[in-house]
């Protein structure tokens, strides 16, 4: 056996590329679970096209998986990639940008035939041509290994060929010493029954391993050691399951039944998948005709007490407008997710965006203000969906909460909370109907009471038409709806008292902040961080809370001479700061359907500081 | 652990029903409709029914949209929601999933259910939820002062139609038969006996019930009925359809419909060429025949059906919903959240 050399990384960046039916997303998740068993810190991003299946070998047809992971803390998939396994030369071509100088390729030679070549466009074949010559090249004909792995089982050329991305995954856990069994678990349960395929997969697997351990290609492993995480009990979750499990655990907290209504979109569906599968939970979903009737049946669940939520994307948010302002009228609570992606219109589906955040703080007919809330990274969403719930159901008011498309779909270790220990949601119902009127408004909060159906004695309407103050009949007058317009914003407002007060991370007598609201968290992080490093006076403030603000962010923006804004959008809570404290702002937008970039950000934050 | 609404209901499931009046349901808002208008009956009678169905009042809901039918919930002691235009069954759908236990009604229009919520409309209608849709037709537009719905006649003048509607009307009654509807009713706003007949059937109606009522707008459309619903010309032009029953008609009960094929045709009893015996003979669990029946709808020279096209037993989607939670209750057991959140690979940072 030829002589390996391991050398010890701290961080490593790799992106599984090839078909979308080349099974890319399965591999790159595979390898993330491994990974995160081994006490890594971790984020992925899976990157995919909009086409179940384009055709075959295109450029349009690559679909991606990028895996983050390393000993210290990890905060982005990573901006650039160390290794590229790339399935085909369309993969190759289309993430070559994405590879970092003197990084590794892993190509499957068969992926390169001469009409591969030409769907990628490429005249030679760049595995053989030099132009590589900057990259570490691993020629591996992985289609050809595989067939001979499974040579006496007799299989079809369709099984040989689809277990080939086994190989890939074995080959990247030898590469950086990673366990095989949590896959080889997935492959028993996922494959039980179908015992050609598990026996196919499993071997396969095997290969890539033994491969990458006896033969001369490779000569050096390497070691990621563990992350110093928070002692406790982990699991990887992507933001999606976050989401739906943060509403299904406020449920309980609230000893509510929990209600979904929602209309199938990408990068949301998961969420309804999810909470779909918790029969057992007594959740109930209605995957509803349109969006429309996704948050109208929300509406209708809410008002006859359950904590309700429909979950959608940026053209389904468009959608619920109206319902929105109704919720807002009704003031009834209700969750509103919204998992951006990048528009307008269709836009592109399976891509990142932050541009909802005027259309939720002002798409809708009238004064109609909401409480805004955004997570920051994929298991942040749970504790975001849970405080979302608890504002909602505490002040009757419908919430949105934002997601995108990275946090939903990217993933990262997550310390499982005990939900025991958070904090009762329960409402109040109002029972007693001595002194009942259902626009009677609590001091204190401004909400008005749940009555819910089936309560006696406190049968009343409600409606979309203005009320009466207090007693809730119809009113047109035009005292009572300027007195109304300034309620219900005032109850918004007042959530102000009720959530935490805004952080800073960095140098307190920092002259620049970078302020960020939800997924570039970790790349804002990321570049802060190797700022502070190296003695940079830069700081780091992110909302969680877009709507209403915490107390003290203008008092604490108002201390840096620059705040930077970094925005997968043209400038969006940009423009909200300026309008709420007049203050200036440095934009940094970037709107190419993906996260930004930390280095990008970091090379930012060295323009800045230079003057 | 029990939830905060099963702990209300079991509270309040073990109070007596009081024995209503019509006046009970009455909210006391002040009705707005213009005077005269065909809706005030409407109400009137399901006020009046009300009573008969045995359920407390703080245990209905009625939903509606946007419309002059809509303003319904306001008019009816119990619990309601006057919704946004076009979403009451969406609505009511996210009531009655939510609350199984609550009796939901839905008052629309011509314009609310047919046009706007049209999509709403049919899909409640295949996934049958226990709710009952009473669309008050008056093939007009009234509350924004008269233009055309999807049931105006064609050729009809309207405030948007000055040079007549090039519009097909939609036939609801087929249109419900067609989205797999399992109850499917007519009434007319001048016939209070048979709206109290088959609102109560509607009531007891496992499913969605359609009722189609022929509402008169005396501002914007005054008499679109008036043929069947009028005294003059209601008994020729009208044959009440019972199940069990031969289609008879007529002022003098001497007219008939018999079945020419799968054509229905007018007969004379008079003339000694049919008798009753060869009538058509009403079947509510027919469906073929419902569609049938309902094709009379349009067609000259024949009268006008009312009454209860269809009424079948088909499983309500709340009821498949439940059954399908305590199916995986027993198989999975009652789920845990620790474990849930537990679940998946986990790993422990010492
Ligand atoms: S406009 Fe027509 S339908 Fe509306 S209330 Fe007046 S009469 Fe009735």
């Amino acid at each position: 056996m030829p002589e390996k050399s391991v050398q010890s990384v701290e961080e490593v960046t790799i992106r599984f590329a090839g078909d979308s039916g080349d099974g890319m997303q399965l591999t790159g998740s595979q390898f993330a679970n491994a990974t995160a068993i081994l006490g890594n810190d971790l984020s992925t991003l899976p990157d995919y096209p909009a086409e179940i299946r384009a055709p075959a070998g295109t450029l349009s047809g690559v679909s991606g998986f990028q895996v983050h992971f390393g000993s210290r803390e990890i905060n982005t998939p990573g901006d650039l990639c160390d290794v590229l396994v790339a399935m085909n030369a369309a993969a190759l071509k289309v993430n070559l940008p994405n590879l970092v100088d003197g990084g590794t390729i892993v190509a499957n030679t068969d992926g390169f035939s001469e009409k591969n070549l030409k769907l990628a466009g490429y005249d030679t074949n760049p595995l053989e041509d030099g132009s590589l010559s900057k990259f570490r090249i691993h020629a591996v004909d992985i289609t050809k290994l595989t067939a001979f792995a499974l040579e006496d089982l007799n299989l079809s050329p369709k099984i040989i060929d689809r277990s080939k991305n086994f190989f890939a995954l074995g080959l990247m856990f030898w590469m950086y010493n990673r366990p095989m069994e949590p896959s080889v678990d997935w492959i028993e349960k996922k494959f039980s029954g179908k015992d050609e395929i598990r026996e196919a997969n499993l071997r396969v697997l095997r290969a890539g391993w033994n491969y990458g351990e006896t033969t001369e290609l490779f000569t050096v492993r390497y070691e990621v050691a563990p992350a110093k995480l928070k002692p406790g009990k982990y699991r990887n979750i992507t933001g999606n399951e976050a989401t739906a499990l943060g509403l299904l655990t406020a449920a309980r907290r609230a000893r509510l039944d929990l209600f979904l209504g929602s209309y199938p979109i990408t990068p949301a569906s998961e969420i309804l998948h999810e909470l779909s599968s918790y029969k057992a939970h007594g959740v109930k979903t209605f995957q509803a005709e349109d969006e429309i009737a996704g948050i109208a049946s929300a509406v209708g669940a809410s008002f006859a007490g359950a904590l309700a939520t429909t979950t959608t994307s940026g053209p389904g948010l468009s959608l619920k407008t109206e319902a929105m302002g109704l919720a807002v009228m009704l003031e009834l609570p209700l969750v509103i997710v919204d998992v951006q992606r990048a528009g307008p219109s269709t836009g592109l589906p399976t891509k990142t965006e932050q541009a909802d955040l005027l259309q939720s703080f002002f798409g809708r007919n009238g004064e109609a203000p909401l409480p805004i809330l955004a997570a920051a990274t994929p298991s942040d969403c749970f504790d975001i969906a849970f405080e979302a719930s608890r504002i909602a159901l505490k002040y009757m008011t419908p919430v949105v909460m934002l997601s995108d498309g990275y946090l939903g779909q990217g993933s990262e270790p997550w310390l499982i909370p005990d939900f025991k220990a958070l904090p009762d949601i329960a409402p109040r119902f109002r029972t007693e109907s001595e002194g009942f009127f259902p626009y009677l408004r609590d001091e204190k909060t401004l909400a008005r009471p749940w009555a819910i159906p089936g309560t006696p004695g406190l049968e009343h309407r409600i409606g979309g038409l203005e009320k009466q103050h207090i007693k809730g009949m119809v009113s047109h007058d035009p005292n009572n709806h300027d007195m109304m317009v300034r309620l219900r914003a005032e109850k918004i407002d007042r959530i102000v008292n009720d959530i935490p007060l805004a952080e800073i991370e960095g140098t307190p007598d920092a002259d620049l902040v970078v302020l960020g609201w939800g997924s570039t968290y970790g790349a804002i992080r990321s570049a802060v961080t190797r700022h502070l490093e190296r003695g940079s006076k830069v700081a780091h403030l992110h909302l969680r809370y877009l709507n209403p603000m915490p107390a003290n962010v203008g008092d604490l923006l108002k201390k840096y001479k620059s705040i930077l804004v970094p925005e997968i959008n043209l400038g969006q809570l940009s423009k909200i700061i300026r309008m709420k404290f007049l203050l200036p702002t440095i934009e940094f937008n970037r709107v190419r359907g993906l996260p930004i970039r930390a280095i990008e950000i970091e090379n930012k934050i060295t323009e800045i500081l230079k003057g | 652990m029990s939830t905060l609404v099963e702990e209300l209901i079991n509270t309040y499931s073990k109070l007596e029903t009081p024995a209503y009046t019509a006046k009970d349901f009455s909210s006391g808002s002040e009705v707005r409709w213009c005077p005269g208008c065909g809706d005030y009956s409407i109400l009137a009678q399901t006020q009046r029914i009300m009573p008969d169905l045995g359920i407390p009042r703080h245990n209905i809901v009625f939903v509606s949209g946007i419309g002059c039918s809509s303003r319904f919930p306001y008019y009816v002691q119990t619990y309601g929601i006057h919704g946004i235009h076009g979403r009451a069954t969406a609505i009511a759908s996210g009531v009655k999933i939510a609350r199984p236990d609550l009796s939901v009604w839905v008052a629309t229009g011509d314009g609310d259910g047919l046009s706007i919520g049209g999509n709403h409309l049919i899909h409640l209608l295949r996934r049958n939820l226990d709710i009952n849709v009473l669309v008050f037709n008056n093939q007009i537009y009234g509350l924004t002062k008269g233009q055309y719905s999807p049931t105006s006649l064609k050729g009809q003048i309207t405030k948007s139609t000055p040079y007549g509607s090039i519009d097909y009307p939609f036939h609801p009654v087929v249109l419900a038969l067609g989205s797999s509807a399992t109850f499917v009713a007519r009434s007319m706003d001048r016939d209070p006996k048979h709206i109290q007949v088959v609102l109560k059937r509607a009531h007891e109606h496992k499913g969605t019930s359609f009722v189609e009522i022929y509402q008169n707008c005396n501002v914007f459309n005054d008499g679109a009925f008036f043929l069947f619903t009028e005294k003059e010309t209601k008994d020729d032009n009208v044959v009440f359809i019972e199940h069990g029953k031969p289609l008879v008609f007529g002022k003098d009960r001497d007219k008939g419909i018999r079945l020419n094929g799968f054509q229905p045709e007018v007969v004379s009893l008079k003339d000694g060429k049919y008798s009753v015996n060869d009538l058509l003979v009403h079947n509510e669990q027919d469906t073929t025949l419902s569609f049938i029946l309902a094709d009379m709808t349009y067609k000259p020279n024949l009268p006008r059906p009312f009454g209860i096209f269809l009424a079948i037993d088909r499983p309500t989607y709340e009821d498949e919903m439940v059954r399908q939670i305590e199916a995986a209750v027993t198989s999975e057991g009652l789920g845990d959240l620790g474990e849930l959140l537990n679940s998946g690979d986990t790993w422990t940072i010492k």
